[in-house]
C-alpha cells in the first residue's frame, strides 16, 4: 500500500514540489498519475522510491515509514517497489536474459532459482525467444518489456512506471499498457504515470491529476481531466 | 552477505581489471614503482639502524684512573661504571695492556722506546648503549671517584645519531608520500571504473542491491590490483637488492657498508609490502566508492 499523508517537500532553492498531498493506493488497485511537466509527479516517484524525504507529512509505502526510513533499510524498501522508465535503462553490453538476471543476483538470489525465474518472467512479457540477444536489437516495445521483465522479476508488489510509453509508438504504447494492466489482475499494485490522454481512457481505472504540487482531481471511472 | 554471492563478486571485481586494462596497468605499474621505493628507504633504514648500532659500539670512552690507585682499586671503578644506565661494555685495562696496545698501534716507532707502564695509567673503556647521550654519560663516569680523565668522541657520536636521525625522518616522509601517491592512482583507477559502470550501479540501486554488494567488485578490483602490484615490487626488490649487496661486497673500499642478507630480512619486507598493498588497495578503493553510494538511484 501506498500512503501520503499532507505531504510537502520543498527542494534547496525554495522551490515547492509538493504542496500538500494526501493520497492512498490500496494494494492490487491500478493507478494513473496524470498532470503536466513540472507538477510534482517525478517528486511523487523519488518518494515512492526512497531517493528523497518529504519536507513534512508522511509517506508509507509497503510497511517502510519513508520519513524516517534508515539508509540501510532503502535497499529493502527498493526491492518490494519495481520501476519502469520511459527510456528503459537496460545495460546494453548484457544480453536479454542477463539483464533479468542481475536485477535478481544483485539482491542475492540462487542460481536454481534464477533459472527458473528469468525464463518465466521472459515468457510472462513475450520475450521467451530473446533471451540471448542484446537490447541494442530489440524493438522499443520490446525493450520496454525486457524493462517491465526486470522490473518484474524480484516479486515487487508494486510497480511504478514513469511515462513507459512515452518512446513507443501508438500501438506498441497499448500492447505495453496492456501488459502492464495484465501484470495489475495477477495482484501487483501499479501506479502509472503517463501523459496519453487515449491509454488513460481506454483502460479504464483511477486517475489522479497533479498540478503545481496539489492533487486537483482524483476519480474511478478513467477520466483523463485536460490541463 | 550471502555465500552463493562471493564467486560472483570476485568474477566481478576480476571483471573491472580487465574491463579497464590499461588503466589497471598503468596502477600496477605505479603501485611497483613507489613499492619500489618505498622498500628500498625501508630497508637502507633498516642498514643504516645496524651500521650505526656498530659503529656506536666501536665509538670508545675511555676512563683514565688515578695513579694512586691500586690495581685492585682501579677494578672497582670499572665495576661501578658497568652500572650506569647507558653503558654497554665497560672493560677494565691495566697499564700494562695499555703499553701493549699502544706500542702495538705505533709499532716501531723509536720515539716510543723506553716508554714503562707506570708512565701510563689503569683505564677503562667503555662503549655506550645510545652515544646520543654521550655527555650525560660521561659526566656520570666523570663522578665517580678516582676517574681523573675521560677522552671521548663527541663529535664522532653526534655524526652518528644525527646522520641516523636524518635518515629516518627523510625516509618516513618519503614513504608516507609515495604511499599517498599509490593511494590516489588506485583510488583513480576504481573511480574511473565507476565511473564507467554508473548507469549499472544507478539500476542495481534501483533494484535494491544493498550498498556493501555494490562495493565489493571494487574492493576486489582495488586488492588485486593493489597485491599485484606489492608482489612485483618484492620480487624486484629482491633482485636488486642482491645485486647491490653483491656489488658492494665485490668492493674493498666499502667494506664497512656491508648490507644484511636480503634473506634476514624476508619476513619483515613480506609483511612490509603485504601491509602496503592491502593498504593501497583496499583504502584506495573503498574512498573512491563512497562518494558513488551518495549519488541518487535514478
Amino acid at each position: 500500500m501506498i500512503e501520503f499523508k499532507k505531504v510537502k517537500k520543498s527542494y534547496s532553492e525554495g522551490n515547492h514540489a509538493l504542496r500538500g498531498i494526501s493520497m492512498q493506493i490500496e494494494d492490487g488497485e491500478f493507478c494513473f498519475l496524470v498532470g503536466p511537466s513540472g507538477s510534482g509527479k517525478s517528486t511523487i516517484i523519488k518518494l515512492i522510491t526512497g531517493e528523497i524525504r518529504p519536507t513534512s507529512g508522511s509517506v508509507h509505502v509497503n510497511g517502510y515509514s519513508l520519513e524516517r526510513i534508515r539508509k540501510r533499510e532503502i535497499p529493502y524498501l527498493r526491492r518490494t517497489v519495481g520501476v519502469v522508465f520511459q527510456d528503459f535503462r537496460l545495460i546494453e553490453n548484457m544480453t536479454v536474459y542477463d539483464n533479468v538476471a542481475f536485477a535478481m543476483r544483485v539482491v542475492g538470489a540462487q542460481s536454481r532459482e534464477i533459472r527458473e525465474r528469468v525464463p518465466y518472467v521472459l515468457d510472462l512479457v513475450g520475450l521467451e525467444n530473446k533471451g540471448r540477444r542484446h537490447p541494442g536489437e530489440l524493438s522499443g516495445g520490446e525493450q520496454q518489456r525486457l524493462a517491465i521483465a526486470r522490473a518484474l522479476v524480484n516479486n515487487p508488489s508494486t510497480i511504478i512506471a514513469d511515462e513507459p510509453t512515452g518512446n513507443l509508438d501508438p500501438a506498441r504504447s497499448m500492447e505495453i499498457m496492456t501488459l502492464l494492466q495484465e501484470i495489475n489482475n495477477l495482484g501487483t499494485t501499479m501506479l502509472v504515470v503517463t501523459h496519453a490522454k487515449d491509454l488513460v481512457e481506454h483502460f479504464v481505472n483511477r486517475v489522479i491529476t497533479i498540478e503545481e504540487g496539489l492533487i486537483t482531481s482524483d476519480r474511478t471511472d478513467g477520466h483523463y481531466e485536460d490541463q | 552477505m550471502k555465500i552463493n554471492n562471493i564467486g560472483y563478486l570476485l568474477k566481478a571485481g576480476i571483471r573491472e581489471i580487465f574491463l579497464h586494462g590499461f588503466m589497471s596497468f598503468a596502477a600496477v605499474v605505479v603501485t611497483v614503482a613507489c613499492l619500489l621505493i618505498v622498500g628500498s628507504f625501508s630497508i637502507l633504514l633498516y642498514n643504516v639502524n645496524i651500521l650505526v648500532e656498530r659503529l656506536n659500539q666501536t665509538n670508545e670512552v675511555i676512563a683514565y684512573i688515578d695513579d694512586s690507585f691500586s690495581e685492585a682499586e682501579a677494578q672497582q671503578v670499572q665495576t661501578k661504571i658497568n652500572l650506569l644506565d647507558n653503558v654497554h661494555k665497560a672493560e677494565f685495562m691495566t697499564r700494562e695492556e695499555a703499553l701493549d696496545r699502544f706500542v702495538a698501534e705505533h709499532g716501531g716507532d723509536p720515539a716510543f722506546s723506553g716508554l714503562e707502564p707506570e708512565d701510563l695509567r689503569h683505564r677503562v673503556i667503555i662503549t655506550l648503549e645510545d652515544n646520543a647521550l654521550i655527555e650525560q654519560t660521561v659526566s656520570q663516569v666523570e663522578s665517580i671517584q678516582g676517574v681523573v680523565k675521560i677522552t671521548a668522541a663527541y663529535e664522532l657520536a653526534e655524526g652518528f645519531s644525527t646522520l641516523q636521525s636524518v635518515l629516518q625522518v627523510g625516509s618516513l616522509a618519503i614513504i608516507g608520500v609515495l604511499l599517498l601517491v599509490s593511494l590516489l592512482i588506485i583510488s583513480n583507477t576504481v573511480k574511473l571504473a565507476m565511473y564507467d559502470r554508473r548507469e549499472e550501479i544507478a539500476i542495481m540501486k534501483m533494484v535494491g542491491a544493498t550498498n556493501g554488494f555494490i562495493r565489493v567488485p571494487f574492493v576486489v578490483q582495488g586488492f588485486i590490483l593493489g597485491m599485484v602490484g606489492a608482489g612485483t615490487a618484492f620480487g624486484l626488490e629482491w633482485l636488486l637488492y642482491d645485486f647491490v649487496v653483491k656489488k658492494i661486497a665485490q668492493l674493498d673500499t666499502l667494506m664497512m657498508f656491508s648490507l644484511v642478507p636480503f634473506q634476514q630480512v624476508l619476513v619483515p619486507m613480506i609483511c612490509t609490502f603485504g601491509a602496503a598493498g592491502l593498504f593501497v588497495g583496499v583504502v584506495g578503493s573503498w574512498t573512491s566508492i563512497r562518494k558513488f553510494m551518495n549519488a541518487p538511484a535514478h
